[in-house]
């Protein structure tokens, strides 16, 4: 019995499954945070700056009156 | 743990009010991280039993089958399936939590009420507002936090 036991590669099954899924999964979660977190992220940074006038911004501000050292 | 051995000897009658001999406690227990104890699940045996254990130290390609079931029966107490049979435990358990969640939300619902303070300044819903205008204000996270999800031309939250 133990020698048919020893033919079974029980440890090397278990571990080529899970360094494969390992490897899998990491890539997944990679790639999935790429386009759904990074790309939509930096394409908002692009968006808003692309037409962004600060001094007119700060004038906004400034009406509003946030600043104590510009009235 | 100390458990009593009901099956073990087939002659002896439940003994709570006879004036027969209880049968003896012993500290048998397994379970599935501890599967064979280190004595028997029966230690009195009968002249029948006394016998078979004569014949378990000879050939085993002797007993019967029914002998070998007999002599794991006096070895332990429930097979591997009968030990790991599942129970319903857990749902009494998890009525419990949940009564218990659901009383301390009383609790709490009545602390609110009759035993609290009276909130900070800071904590009115008027102040709250004052504040969350000079947020928007000063556009904090304009790019995609807060203020991104406030329209400034209609004065209003952004569908």
């Amino acid at each position: 019995l133990s020698s048919e036991i020893a033919r079974w590669g029980l440890l090397a099954k278990r571990l080529r499954f899970h360094i494969v899924g390992a490897f899998a999964v990491s890539l997944g979660v990679a790639a999935f945070l790429k386009f759904a977190v990074a790309k939509p992220g930096k394409k908002a940074y692009a968006d808003f700056y692309r037409n962004y006038d600060s001094m007119k911004d700060f004038e906004k501000m400034k009406k509003a009156g946030i600043f104590q050292s510009a009235k | 743990m100390s458990q009593v051995q009901p099956e073990c000897s087939p002659s002896v009658v439940p003994a709570a009010h006879s004036k027969e001999k209880m049968p003896p406690y012993t500290n048998y227990h397994a379970q599935r991280s501890y599967p064979m104890p280190d004595e028997p699940f029966c230690t009195e045996l009968n002249a029948e039993q006394r016998a078979l254990k004569e014949k378990e130290k000879g050939s085993w390609t002797q007993l019967t089958h029914d002998e070998k079931v007999a002599l794991y029966r006096l070895q332990f107490h429930e097979t591997f399936a009968e030990m790991n049979r599942r129970s319903n435990e857990w749902k009494t358990v998890m009525g419990c939590v949940f009564f218990f969640f659901g009383f301390t939300a009383l609790m709490i619902w009545w602390q609110r009420i009759y035993v609290f303070p009276k909130k900070p300044v800071t904590l009115t819903d008027e102040w709250k507002a004052q504040q969350l205008q000079r947020i928007l204000d000063m556009k904090g996270n304009p790019v995609q936090g807060l203020a991104s999800r406030w329209d400034y031309e209609k004065k209003e939250w952004k569908k």
